[in-house]
């Protein structure tokens, strides 16, 4: 069993970067994850792995850092709130054009705009559908307890550099602030220059004499090559999105009605289940943790088996729904239901959102 | 007499200048009279004479030299416009030991990118920054750029810069030189034989103090014409430059081992 230790979500991902292997982390402080870069500056990861730690003048240097070690083959992190994320859009569609790995978290806070710095899960638009401009995707992991703060981490950096890909664990105020029993993972060592060098041949480490150069660029002025690094591009994503779904589900085998949930939604209608079982409602929870990919076919599996009605619970006004409503396309009904702007609703709320909006229909 | 052919005049022993391997056969996207491409010369020059070929990452920024990897024939990464100083620092804090310059025009440097400036010279960033001055945006069809002259003309300032309504020209290279992070500050051209030794000299002083590890960023300028976006020939721009661009530009070394020269 590894080491336990009762940690807040934020300190949980620091840690949880340091033993991961982590050759860098390039942060900009912004309510309500400054504990990631405050809890990596007073662990001095510098002496415990050689891992680098920096605060950048801006969101905007912190992802460009991110870019310019990620492409020389580092290990490299990020991590901000909502409109700490907008301002990294740019350099995530430079990061998906010159297909770079990193890891990035999001502790998603209400907005739009300043918003407020209370949880919400606003940011699923931005997450899943691109953020920033052209046709890209990322890997987007959504933890419901600090334990997969950590763990997610780990499993973040596997599926970047298998890809080449930006990977977002998409948490919010709740989960970044809230303290739990956590498990870490034994660290993982760091790997050494000559490693890096061997393994990953198309990053930018200096060009040996009589080799061909690297080049990290999203950038190519003849359309037809570009279209065929699109090509390319979506090849990957139709890989990914056939091989790294990932779901929970909680009662939902005789399910009839059944809540949709990620982060600490996810948490609240697990309770809101056990509220309508006491009640008799067969309900169930269907609990994403890839949020692209998205779960679809196996809702839709799901659906064909008799169930009634599908709640989706997201702090939104209403974003995860689509993706649930194209994929169970008319099987049973689809709602939404969820407080925003910074509120968190109630496992009771919950329930009876489903009772309003799909049971009594 | 007997002629000598061709073929017997082309062999080593003969050889006094060849092209530096470490610049690439493509031909240059620059307009002829250009001086991006003589800047990209005595930079890989300097990068072959020093042996840090197998050592150097460079940035590559946004602007006429976007595409500048496709002439440096060594390790190149493409940045996001206005960010190579974060990109070179991304790199350079995890590759302490390598080498690491951006390569980047005036909008880039002082319009955009300048936070991403002015922090990594804050910081003292072990890096090499070439700032390209040429007081306009070339690549995008020549409109005014933060370095544009009062009254000059651009696409965006076709009756000339008018300072009350569109801000003064920024002097980048005065402002970084205030910064305790820099190391070596100094401005320089590549007009004439004499001026592109003298940038070639400051160029590998630059190299050479991120080679020995000195404490801070160095930073070159090198104020070029622009003969198209001025809508001049060359030599014309050449002459312009002189006249008008050095006088509020003026060259030479601002900074030496982290002193400001009187």
């Amino acid at each position: 069993m590894g080491e336990l230790k009762l940690m807040k979500g934020n300190e949980a991902l620091a840690e949880a970067a340091i033993r991961a292997g982590a050759d860098a982390y390039f942060g900009y402080p912004i309510t309500p994850q400054s504990e990631v870069i405050e809890y990596l500056m007073a662990e001095k990861p510098w002496e415990r792995t050689g891992m680098v730690v920096l605060q950048a003048e801006s969101e905007v240097a912190a992802i460009n850092m991110v870019y310019g070690a990620a492409g020389a083959g580092k290990r490299v992190m990020t991590s901000s709130s909502s409109p700490g994320v907008s301002l990294k859009q740019e350099g995530l569609s430079y990061i998906a054009g010159s297909e770079l790995p990193c890891v990035y978290a999001n502790v998603v806070r209400g907005g739009p705009g300043l918003g407020t710095i209370q949880p919400s899960q606003a940011d699923y638009f931005q997450s899943t559908k691109g953020g920033g401009h052209g046709d890209y995707r990322q890997i987007v992991l959504a933890p419901a307890s600090v334990q997969e703060m950590s763990d997610f981490v780990k499993l973040g950096f596997e599926l970047a550099f298998k890809y080449r890909i930006a990977v977002l664990i998409l948490s919010d105020g709740v989960i970044g602030q809230m303290m739990e029993k956590v498990e870490l993972f034994d660290p993982i060592p760091r790997m050494t220059d000559d490693e890096i060098v061997e393994k990953y041949p198309w990053a930018t480490t200096g060009k040996k004499k009589g080799t061909a150069r690297r080049i990290i660029t999203s950038l190519d002025l003849d359309s037809h090559k570009m279209e065929e690094h699109n090509h390319h591009l979506q090849a990957k994503y139709k890989t990914i999105s056939e091989n790294e779904v990932r779901y929970e589900l909680f009662d939902c085998d005789d399910a009839e009605y059944i809540f949709v949930a990620y982060g600490s939604s996810a948490r609240i209608a697990q309770k809101s289940v056990q509220l309508a079982r006491a009640k008799g409602i067969k309900a169930g929870l269907f609990r994403l943790i890839s949020l692209y990919p998205f779960p679809g076919k196996e809702m839709a599996a799901l659906c064909k088996k008799g169930v009634k009605g599908w709640l989706a619970v997201e702090m939104s006004a209403g974003q995860m729904v689509e993706d649930v409503m194209l994929s169970v396309k008319g099987c049973a009904k689809v709602a939404h239901y969820g407080r925003y702007g910074g509120i968190v609703h109630s496992p009771e709320e919950v329930l009876h959102a489903m009772e309003e909006k799909i049971i009594g229909e | 007499m007997a002629t000598v052919t061709l073929q017997e005049i082309i062999k080593p022993e003969n050889l006094v200048y060849k092209k530096t391997d470490l610049m690439t056969d493509k031909a240059l996207s620059y307009c002829p009279g250009c001086g991006h491409g003589t800047a990209h010369r005595i930079t890989m020059e300097v990068l072959e004479e020093l042996g840090m070929e197998e050592n150097t990452i460079g940035v590559a920024p946004v602007g006429c030299s976007v595409l500048a990897y496709e002439f440096m024939n060594i390790d190149m990464t493409q940045a996001a416009h206005g960010r190579a100083p974060a990109v070179a620092t991304g790199i350079k804090r995890v590759w302490p030991n390598k080498i690491v310059f951006t390569y980047q025009g005036d909008g880039d440097l002082a319009a955009i990118g300048t936070a991403e400036t002015i922090h990594a010279c804050n910081r003292g960033e072990k890096i090499v920054i070439i700032f390209v001055n040429n007081g306009i945006y070339g690549m995008t069809g020549g409109q005014m750029a933060p370095t544009t002259l009062p009254g000059m003309k651009s696409s965006t300032s076709p009756y000339g810069r008018e300072v009350e309504m569109m801000g003064n020209p920024l002097k980048m290279t005065e402002l970084v030189a205030q910064l305790p992070g820099t190391y070596f500050v100094s401005r320089q051209a590549v007009h004439t034989p004499t001026a592109v030794r003298r940038a070639k000299k400051a160029i590998r002083k630059a190299f050479e103090n991120q080679r020995d590890n000195k404490p801070g960023l160095s930073f070159v300028e090198i104020v070029s014409n622009c003969n198209s976006g001025w809508k001049m020939t060359p030599t014309d721009a050449n002459k312009w430059m002189e006249d008008n661009m050095f006088p509020f530009y003026p060259l030479g070394d601002i900074k030496m081992d982290g002193q400001l020269l009187k």
